[in-house]
């Protein structure tokens, strides 16, 4: 059966008013939204154009893939997405592996007051902005630091953290992880709380030990939520860490250290070349945008995760 | 449940492995206060690690006078205040009508394709620096505020709890000849205190570490929120930036270490944050654990 355009209309027209304390609702996040992310969407055309910033958005010269062609035969791109890559998927396993074998072993202890004060302790480092973290690293990491000069103590020479390009991308992922593992444990924990004791009393009648249980029970049960997790975390295999890698970096360690965000930031705000970093996000966002869109879609058929 | 013998030594390695990942959490924390508090002597000679060596406040004395801190704390403290005023009232505004179903707010549909996108896709770095340009709104406190007014994350977390909250509880609402806004200001809020106190949490410490923005979208210094001043002039000080007469007027600079002084910096820049923290514990592990995994 269809309905008379008329009638759809007048429907479509009820229907508004009796939604309207909904739209009203929305109406300023809407606003905001399409002023601040979706507007630069379309600003994204930078990406096709010879951007002079003294002309306006308007009167600028369309230039089709050139800037895309540019930034792509640069001898380092190559080495920036590799760079981006590996600490990025460094970061996302080490990201995920911590925080559960942390979560396990925390649940192994029973004292609750011992266990909570060391949960507020780790929990620390996440409240802290990646510029006064930096600050610390680069001094505590620094040559005549106190970790070398612990290292000292034990006759290992002094390692140059963050000016070695060898060992620089390495001490990001650890710092990462150092920063965040305490953080995300939360959710682990929560997971692990939510377990069956029923479950464990079984397992138990059958033999299995603390840690078997744990192997058997504890690890299966919050399998979901891991995946989970990791799934998620997909989406983030172009960003590296602007935050951190931006304010620990050095031109020392530009070959294994710099990133998509660092080149861009580099390329467009401090070399004014507009076009070719604009061209550099739009590839990221794509590729970001297909990965996380492939991860929200594989979300919902594996584990019944909704965005929304 | 009896322990064998190999669970009392799990048990007490368990222990010892993580109170040790722990004290490796504060360490370069102690350390950095430790190397706050210490003569430029001692600093230098590697005598600091985990206790003050030659007790001086002149590092702090310094940060405090230097003109700098103090305007960049009151940038910092202006955008914590709208930032989470805007943002709190945004976040409530838009996970409301969005926790509704589908037949009760057919539109429903098509604000969520819009949001969801403005989540998994961006403009980037440059376009959104062009549109704050065009906008007019450089050196201003709004470009630190408005662009991340609505914050997905924020949202998705308020939803849900707004979800958990029975339905019965709003149809007797209704009933009662109630509207919308009421039942939002009346019920939903009062109901969702934890929730609200999880995201206050985060739009405090998100607005008061933030610092990337407060650095493109300032063409002069004196706007700069205090991360961004932090990351300026003071994890690049150098002792030879001081001038002559800042040193005629205090001696006791020229006795001060950069590390010194960018150590007392870090922690005057972070303290307020980490005070804040313990009172919220409680509420946001609850918070956390309903917007990231539901049901």
């Amino acid at each position: 059966m269809t309905r008379s355009p008329k009638k759809a209309k007048r429907s479509l027209a009820v229907r508004f008013k009796s939604e309207l304390p909904f739209h009203l609702m929305l109406l300023p996040g809407f606003l905001m939204v399409l002023i601040f992310k979706y507007i630069p969407m379309v600003g994204l055309s930078i990406a096709f154009q010879d951007y002079m910033p003294v002309f306006g958005m308007f009167d600028q010269e369309w230039v089709g893939f050139e800037n895309f062609a540019y930034v792509f035969s640069m001898p380092t791109f190559p080495r920036v997405i590799y760079n981006t890559l590996f600490i990025a998927i460094m970061k996302i396993i080490a990201g995920i592996v911590v925080p559960v074998v942390f979560a396990l072993m925390l649940n192994e202890m029973n004292n609750m007051v011992y266990k909570r004060s060391l949960q507020t302790i780790v929990y620390l480092p996440h409240f802290i902005s990646w510029v006064a973290l930096a600050g610390i690293f680069l001094d505590v990491l620094s040559m005549d630091g106190i970790v070398n000069t612990l290292l000292g103590h034990l006759g290992i020479n002094p390692i140059y953290f963050l000016g070695d390009e060898k060992v620089f991308p390495y001490t990001m992922v650890v710092t990462d992880v150092w920063k965040t593992f305490g953080w995300n444990t939360i959710v682990y924990l929560a997971a692990i709380t939510g377990v069956d004791p029923s479950l464990y009393e079984a397992a138990y009648l059958d033999g299995a030990g603390r840690y078997r249980q744990t192997i058997h029970v504890t690890l299966p049960t919050i399998m979901p939520i891991v995946m989970l997790m990791t799934i998620l975390s997909i989406g983030n295999v172009l960003r590296a860490g602007f935050d951190q890698i931006f304010n620990l970096y050095s031109p020392l360690v530009y070959s294994t250290g710099d990133i998509i965000d660092t080149f861009v930031y580099r390329l467009g705000i401090l070399g004014a070349q507009f076009g070719p970093a604009t061209a550099v996000g739009l590839f990221q966002s794509i590729v970001s945008f297909v990965l996380i869109t492939l991860g929200y879609w594989a979300a919902d058929k594996f584990a019944g995760y909704r965005v929304f | 449940m009896k322990q064998t013998q190999g669970q009392k030594i799990f048990g007490v390695f368990n222990y010892i492995f993580l109170t040790a990942l722990a004290l490796l959490c504060l360490m370069p924390m102690i350390n950095i206060v430790a190397l706050s508090f210490s003569s430029r002597n001692m600093v230098n000679a590697g005598f600091v690690t985990f206790w003050p060596r030659e007790f001086t406040l002149s590092s702090y004395e310094y940060m405090l006078e230097k003109s700098g801190l103090f305007p960049a704390g009151i940038v910092t403290i202006k955008r914590v205040i709208f930032g989470l005023l805007i943002n709190l009232a945004m976040t409530v505004l838009v996970a409301y009508p969005l926790s509704k179903d589908d037949l009760q707010f057919k539109s429903r549909k098509f604000y969520v394709g819009f949001f969801l996108f403005s989540m998994i896709f961006n403009g980037g770095l440059i376009p959104t620096y062009t549109v704050i340009k065009e906008m007019k709104m450089l050196d201003t406190i709004w470009a630190l505020i408005l662009p991340n007014a609505v914050t997905m994350y924020y949202v998705l977390l308020m939803l849900n709890f707004f979800r958990g909250i029975p339905k019965s509880i709003e149809e007797a609402a209704v009933v009662d000849g109630a509207n919308w806004m009421q039942i939002l200001v009346k019920i939903y809020m009062p109901l969702s205190l934890p929730s609200l106190a999880t995201i206050t949490l985060f739009i405090i410490v998100g607005h008061w570490n933030e610092w990337f923005d407060g650095m493109i979208y300032n063409n002069r210094a004196q706007n700069y929120p205090l991360m961004t001043f932090l990351q300026y002039h003071v994890i690049n000080f150098k002792t030879s930036d001081l001038r002559p007469e800042q040193i005629a007027a205090n001696p006791a600079l020229a006795d001060l270490d950069g590390r010194a002084i960018k150590s007392a910096g870090i922690v005057l820049c972070t303290l307020p944050i980490l005070c804040l923290y313990p009172f919220l514990q409680r509420y946001f592990v609850t918070g956390i654990v309903m917007g990231s995994v539901k049901g």
